[in-house]
């Protein structure tokens, strides 16, 4: 299995390499200017000769996105969990949240400055949690409730209160859903990050590097920016992956005809 | 040995009505008027058209469902005592089985609930899986399982905590025709090894005929009970199947279902 892996590795390895390559060629070939878009390998000069700038804020601005997005998932678990408890909330609640949802998020940024002030870090970190509350909670609420019928009337034949079935199958039942979640808020946080830095906080983060960068024309030491950024969100989206590997040891086995993709069993 | 010992009664179920959706628009009458009496060993199966309610009357008795009018009694004792004894195992026609847990720790479900110690747990689900043949698969998971594993992992669940009922909806349903047949005389030999009652739910002929020492059938909307078949074909092997006095037994069935003969 792990040597699947890592053959698996190969084609997309072998396309990313081709696509720099060819990236590196078309600037070059066409003349097209650095200012436009900068060559990869001078992404890659910028980046080494800022290096320990950029390293200091992709640190900062990834510490912003990973507490916001724990303190998102801590409250989207724990709202679900009330929701799923106690069904007139959860009527009153969802279809609220839905629409919130619905609202883009990071237009909120400057408003926030002004509640949570605007050098600080909180009213960054206030974007990200609103970003990642929404879809962790619907989601676990979604896996929460959606148990199969005999698996409720199974667990009453045994005469299992709320509780142990709680315990033993709503949670149980609503991590693939949580890890489907995960997998979207994890580089969502460093995207609503950047935003919120886009409008204010405290200097040399990954955001206010970009702009800064763009206003002096700098767009070479934008993109190496850009690239310490990416780098962080495949972070964590990789310990999002892990995370799901490691919680949840079943969905690995071989046999059966289950899409390990898609949360839920077939019923 | 399908002889239920007359002094030990199981299941009573005693004018029962069971109505959907009371004073709503869709309000449905399920069941009407139903009165059964299920010895203590006895393996009585439950069949009809569908929406006759014969899963309704199971739920009725196993107290997932409490009845409109009449009541049922579960060994002496209220079915939702019963319940709260677990004095019954239950098992489904989908499997149910918890893909988080191991084959062996699906079958412990029910004793870790009982709060059984983990060395009393393990001997038991090893028991289990020696009973339903499938003594090296503990360790799996559910989903690396064929359809007709999972369901005997099922019935060794069920079966775990020695229940003196075991109840079943359509438990072999979704199998194929070999398995299914493979699977009865299992069930048969389990039912035998351990002497527990059993009430079967199905919309087989063939099935209820071959497995049940009482068939009861169930007319629909409102079900009723039609008439009840006593089925008397001796220990069954794979040659019952065709053992003309099966065939006899099956159309007398299949005669009930259709509304002719035995009407009470």
């Amino acid at each position: 299995m792990i040597r699947n892996r890592l053959t698996g590795l190969g084609p997309p390895m072998v396309v990313g390499v081709a696509g720099l390559g060819l990236w590196e060629g078309i600037v070059w070939g066409f003349g097209i200017r650095e200012f436009l878009l900068p060559r990869p390998s001078s992404i890659m000069d910028r980046l080494s000769e800022n290096w320990p700038m950029l390293r200091q804020a992709g640190w900062e601005t990834g510490r912003i996105a990973v507490s916001g997005l724990v303190a998102g998932i801590v409250a989207g678990v724990l709202l679900a969990l009330v929701t799923t408890r106690f069904r007139t909330l959860n009527e009153g609640l969802t279809p609220l949240a839905v629409a919130v949802n619905a609202t883009p998020i990071v237009a909120l940024a400057p408003i926030f400055n002004a509640w949570f002030g605007i050098t600080g870090t909180l009213s960054n970190q206030a974007v990200v949690v609103a970003i990642v509350f929404f879809p962790v909670f619907i989601n676990t609420a979604r896996g929460l409730t959606e148990v199969h019928p005999d698996e409720l009337e199974l667990m009453r034949s045994y005469a299992a209160g709320e509780w142990t079935i709680l315990r033993e199958v709503r949670i149980p039942n609503a991590l693939p859903f949580f890890a489907n979640a995960l997998r979207v808020v994890a580089p969502l946080s460093v995207i609503a990050a950047i935003v919120a830095e886009y409008f204010g906080g405290p200097q040399n983060r990954i955001g206010n590097i970009i702009t800064s960068s763009a206003a002096f024309a700098r767009y070479d030491v934008a993109w190496a920016a850009i690239a310490v950024a990416s780098a962080v969100g495949l972070g964590l989206f990789a310990a999002a992956l892990l995370l799901e590997r490691v919680s949840m040891p079943w969905r690995l086995v071989d046999g059966g005809s289950e899409n390990h993709n898609t949360p839920g069993r077939e019923k | 040995m399908s002889q239920p010992v007359a002094s030990e009664v199981a299941v009573v179920v005693s004018g029962v009505h069971k109505v959907f959706n009371v004073d709503s628009a869709d309000e449905v009458t399920a069941l009407s008027d139903i009165d059964l009496t299920i010895g203590a060993g006895e393996f009585v199966s439950l069949i009809g058209p569908s929406g006759c309610g014969k899963s309704t009357l199971l739920r009725l008795i196993g107290d997932l469902l409490t009845p409109s009018v009449g009541e049922v009694t579960v060994f002496g004792k209220p079915a939702h005592a019963a319940r709260l004894d677990q004095d019954y195992g239950m098992v489904f026609q989908h499997a149910g089985l918890f893909d988080w847990r191991r084959v062996a720790a699906n079958i412990e479900l029910p004793l870790e609930l009982r709060g059984w110690s983990r060395v009393d747990r393990a001997a038991r689900s090893a028991e289990m899986l020696e009973l339903v043949r499938l003594p090296e698969f503990g360790g799996h998971y559910p989903r690396q399982l064929s359809g007709g594993m999972q369901q005997r992992v099922s019935i060794a669940r069920a079966l775990s905590f020695q229940p003196k009922l075991l109840l079943m909806d359509e438990p072999f349903g979704a199998l194929d025709e070999m398995t299914r047949e493979h699977m009865q005389l299992e069930l048969l030999r389990i039912w035998r090894e351990t002497g527990t009652t059993v009430v079967f739910v199905t919309h087989s002929v063939s099935e209820s005929t071959f497995l049940s020492s009482r068939v009861v059938v169930l007319s629909a909307r409102p079900g009723r009970i039609h008439s009840i078949v006593d089925v008397d074909l001796g220990d069954r092997t794979d040659d019952t199947r065709e053992d003309p006095a099966f065939f006899a037994k099956a159309t007398e069935v299949r005669e009930a279902l259709r509304g002719r003969g035995g009407a009470r």
